[in-house]
């Protein structure tokens, strides 16, 4: 064991505290006509997450803010936002790693209900047009069903999608035109279309197949560089479009 | 001051909130595995409304990340009765044993179940489903760890949570997302109080839905924010246990709050025990591995309460890691990396984005963490809420998951035995609601049942005290973790209850800033408060009468168990001033006869 390898500045709870500046995009539906930057200053750790710097400013500051979280360590899905620019989830991101001027606003292509706040719905019927259940009609009676590793290998990469979000918001297409079912959709159907226990696939690709399905997607790597589980989303796309063209899975 | 107070009255009087009506034979509180499961069973048989102040997929279910065990025996020989036994050990002799006879038994049902829905399993190279070591469970009565925890991957709750939210989209459950329960509605006209229904706030609007409903059930999961270092999601506030009992529900067991030895140090994120299941080894600030010390058998696979205070007394005895000495080592640096990369993908990932450690190169720093609550809402196993010890039930009154306590985990909950408590209660509590509600007629509900919680609702927004709701929640977590933990002392639990008593006094003047009507989460944090005070002293009142130490409850002032006096469980009464009232009730035997608990 290399107990001396450790790089002790991470693991203090000694670290000073550096103060971050937070631009944040706000709309109170009540009260606004259109959104409005405010900025806020607090005291944090270089390793506390955004999310910390959020709660901050609303525990200590301004209680109106409003943003959705759940976890905090990345696996709910709720707190994807817009920092710099880029489509993140705020509670796996550190001060350290993302700067002291951060500038927040929400995910774009979904209406805004408040602050950080958006729609999801139109987010979550997309992802029910794609079917996202196993459909097998065999009975496999009171025993599992048998799946190699290497077939639950196939599509385990898609099985991590925790619907933040973060991709298909951060689709250029996506803004573009809502009606294109988006990146987690496609996913979500990759999941299933190479489950080798399901036997819907090509109900899945026709959907996919449609004027707001797969063809739409122009490959433009947004929505890999965005997926907080490490999805390669492009990757699985194109094995959907494949599938598609060549009648295979 | 004057103006304050104008703007303030301005604010009351444009309050105006609006109520909607709905009717419905079955109510599910809560959408994480338990809600979901239970909405499998019941939906398509009668009217049902799932109502969930998260979307679904954002339910604490999909953080737990070990694994679910059941007998499958799969890759070694195995019995139910192995796993039965273990879980009884492992609770300290307070579970239920019949309960425990069934969940261990249905286990391997709902393990198949499960498959058949479409959850990805890690496989055997036989293409079964594959099981791992998992901290307490055995062969043979404690000859051996033994693979029992099936699982995928270290996302397992992840995958059980998307596969049975699949579900319930191909079952067109009717789901009412970002509704947060803040009271349960009783007819008491039939001379019986029954289940009526409840009352719902929509974070989208400020209104208020009351659901009329012969049958309701909560799942609405723990309350591990009543700590500040804890496993659990910002939303964990006991909601269902605090809405039921400041309407007169007993809660069972409170005293027993499980503490998971391997939390990311300063943040408390999990690290499953499926770390330790692969190999993993626990070592303090010299690099000693004590566990071997403390349970020479299954050594760093010993059950959590164990585990938790071995660390505890390395740190208490200066063997602990880091400038200040509180922490200890996991450490994953002699696994083959390529079983790191397979089996625990997601927590190394943790402990590289949380502390910039490389695990397959250095140790990660731990530390105990708050995780799971054994006690709660007093169940039979049919899932319906029972009041005493005669088993006098609620009609209609139902709950499963975290939130309920049938009980199958006694004083110490064993890794994977809640994932399987969910699904295996989960349904069997859906299928006796359903089952129900066809019988009886809907409910009396008196127009206005919305009333208290409107009037609350306003008093928050007029409200123009000089408190803070973070202040008193950060200043409870805070004696929470120093003083109930785990290890307690009449002092520091005497310290606790003072803590909570002044507490419970400030919380009376707290005012919120946001006056609002479209999520208001101050409002809601605000509700959510007076849960976490409620339990937490629930909690401390208990821990203080039990004067022994049994499973996750330590007492260092009554280091044994004590099973003439004490192998009974404990009821908390809340009186209408918070004040709590203690009652006890016997536990359930069976095979099992309690003894000495050594690993
Ligand atoms: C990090 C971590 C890892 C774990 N790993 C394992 C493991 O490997 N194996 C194992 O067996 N157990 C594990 N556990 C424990 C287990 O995951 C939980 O006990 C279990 O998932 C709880 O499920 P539940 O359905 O009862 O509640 P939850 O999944 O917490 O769901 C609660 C639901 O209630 C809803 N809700 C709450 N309040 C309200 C309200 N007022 N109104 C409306 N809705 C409300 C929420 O929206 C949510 O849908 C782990 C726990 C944690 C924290
Ligand atoms: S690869 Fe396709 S789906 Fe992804 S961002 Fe680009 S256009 Fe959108
Ligand atoms: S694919 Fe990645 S980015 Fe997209 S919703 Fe799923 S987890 Fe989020
Ligand atoms: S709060 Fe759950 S993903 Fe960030």
């Amino acid at each position: 064991m290399t107990m001396t390898a450790q790089p002790q500045s991470q693991v203090t709870a000694h670290e000073p505290k550096v103060t971050v500046h937070l631009k944040i995009k706000r709309y109170n539906p009540e009260v606004d006509t259109r959104p409005h930057w405010e900025e806020y200053e607090v005291q944090m750790s270089p390793g506390d997450r955004v999310l910390d710097a959020l709660h901050q400013v609303k525990w200590t500051i301004d209680g109106t803010l409003s943003f959705r979280r759940s976890c905090a360590h990345g696996v709910c899905g709720s707190d994807a936002v817009v920092i710099n620019g880029q489509n993140m989830l705020a509670c796996v991101n550190l001060i350290r790693n993302v700067g002291t001027h951060l500038t927040i606003e929400p995910i774009r292509g979904l209406p805004v209900i408040k602050d950080l706040v958006v729609d999801m719905e139109p987010f979550f019927a997309q992802y029910r047009s794609i079917l996202p259940y196993l459909i097998a009609h065999d009975d496999p009676g009171y025993k599992e069903r048998l799946q190699s590793p290497e077939d639950r290998e196939r599509f385990d990469d898609t099985t991590k999608c925790i619907l933040c979000a973060c991709c298909t918001t951060s689709c250029p297409v996506y803004w573009a035109n809502d009606s294109y079912v988006g990146p987690a959709a496609i996913v979500n159907a990759h999941r299933f279309i190479f489950d080798s226990r399901d036997q819907a696939a090509a109900e899945r690709l026709d959907i996919l197949n449609q004027k707001s399905g797969v063809w739409r997607c122009r490959t433009a790597f947004n929505c890999t560089e965005a997926c907080p589980r490490g999805i390669s989303v492009t990757k699985s796309i194109e094995e959907v479009k494949r599938a598609i063209l060549y009648d295979r899975v | 001051m004057l103006k304050n107070f104008t703007i303030v009255r301005f604010h009351a009087k444009l309050y105006t909130v609006k109520v909607h009506y709905h009717s419905y034979d079955a109510v599910i509180v809560g959408a994480g595995g338990a809600g979901l499961r239970a909405a499998i069973e019941v939906a398509g048989k009668v009217r049902t409304a799932v109502i969930t102040k998260l979307y679904p997929t954002r339910s604490h279910t999909g953080a737990a990340q070990g694994g679910m065990c059941a007998a499958l025996a799969n890759v070694e020989e195995d019995y139910w009765e192995w796993h039965a036994f273990d879980t009884v050990k492992g609770g300290d002799y307070l579970g239920d044993q019949p309960a425990i006879d069934i969940m261990c038994r249905e286990a391997i049902d709902a393990v198949i179940d499960l498959e058949h829905f479409g959850m990805p399993f890690s496989r055997t190279p036989e293409g079964r489903i594959d099981q791992r070591r998992f901290g307490g469970h055995t062969r043979n009565h404690g000859e051996a760890p033994v693979r029992r925890s099936c699982y995928a991957a270290d996302r397992t709750g992840h995958m059980i949570l998307q596969t049975l939210y699949q579900q319930c989209v191909a079952h067109e459950v009717n789901f009412f997302n970002e509704f947060q329960v803040f009271d349960v509605l009783f007819d008491e006209s039939g001379g019986q109080k029954r289940a009526a229904g409840v009352v719902a706030y929509e974070l989208a609007t400020g209104d208020l839905h009351v659901f009329v409903s012969k049958g309701v059930l909560f799942a609405t999961g723990g309350y591990g924010k009543i700590f500040r270092i804890s496993s659990n999601a910002h939303t964990l506030t006991g909601d269902g246990l605090g809405v039921l009992y400041r309407r007169g529900i007993p809660m069972q067991d409170l005293e027993f709050y499980q503490f998971h030895p391997t939390g990311i140090y300063g943040f408390g994120i999990l690290l499953s025990e499926a770390a330790r299941g692969e190999g993993g080894i626990l070592r303090n600030g010299l690099g000693e591995r004590f566990m071997e010390r403390v349970a020479p058998t299954v050594k760093d696979l010993a059950p959590r309460d164990m585990v938790s205070r071995a660390i505890h007394a390395e740190i208490r005895e200066g063997r602990g890691a880091g400038t200040d000495k509180d922490f200890v080592y996991l450490d994953l640096t002699h696994l083959p990396p390529e079983q790191i990369d397979a089996k625990l993908p997601d927590i190394t990932d943790f402990a590289r984005t949380y502390l910039g450690i490389e695990p397959k190169t250095q140790p990660i720093p731990i530390q105990p963490t708050a995780h799971y609550a054994m006690g709660g809402i007093p169940t039979n196993v049919e899932g319906e809420v029972v009041l005493d010890g005669k088993g006098t039930v609620v009609p209609g009154l139902y709950a499963a998951g975290e939130c309920a306590c049938v009980s199958v985990h006694g004083a110490n909950r064993l890794g994977t035995n809640s994932l399987l408590d969910i699904v295996v209660f989960g349904r069997r509590g859906g299928r006796a609601m359903a089952e129900y509600v066809k019988g009886v007629d809907h409910p009396e509900v008196p127009r206005g049942a919305e009333a208290e919680v409107r009037d609350r609702i306003e008093r928050f927004k007029a409200a123009s005290g000089g408190e803070k709701v973070p202040a008193i929640r950060t200043e409870l977590q805070q004696t929470m973790t120093e003083n109930a933990s785990v290890v307690r002392t009449a002092e520091s639990l005497r310290a606790a209850h003072a803590k909570i008593d002044e507490l419970v006094e400030r919380y009376h003047s707290i005012a919120i800033d946001d006056k609002g009507e479209v999520f208001n989460y101050d409002l809601v944090e605000a509700v959510e408060l007076s849960h976490l005070l409620d339990l937490a002293k629930g909690l401390v009142v208990g821990a203080e009468a039990r004067q022994e130490s049994r499973g996750a409850h330590w007492r260092d002032d009554f280091p044994t168990r004590d099973d003439v006096n004490w192998m009974k469980h404990s009821l908390a009464h809340r009186g209408d001033d918070g004040d709590v009232r203690l009652e006890y009730k016997p536990v359930i035997g069976g095979r099992y006869e309690p003894m000495e608990r050594k690993y």
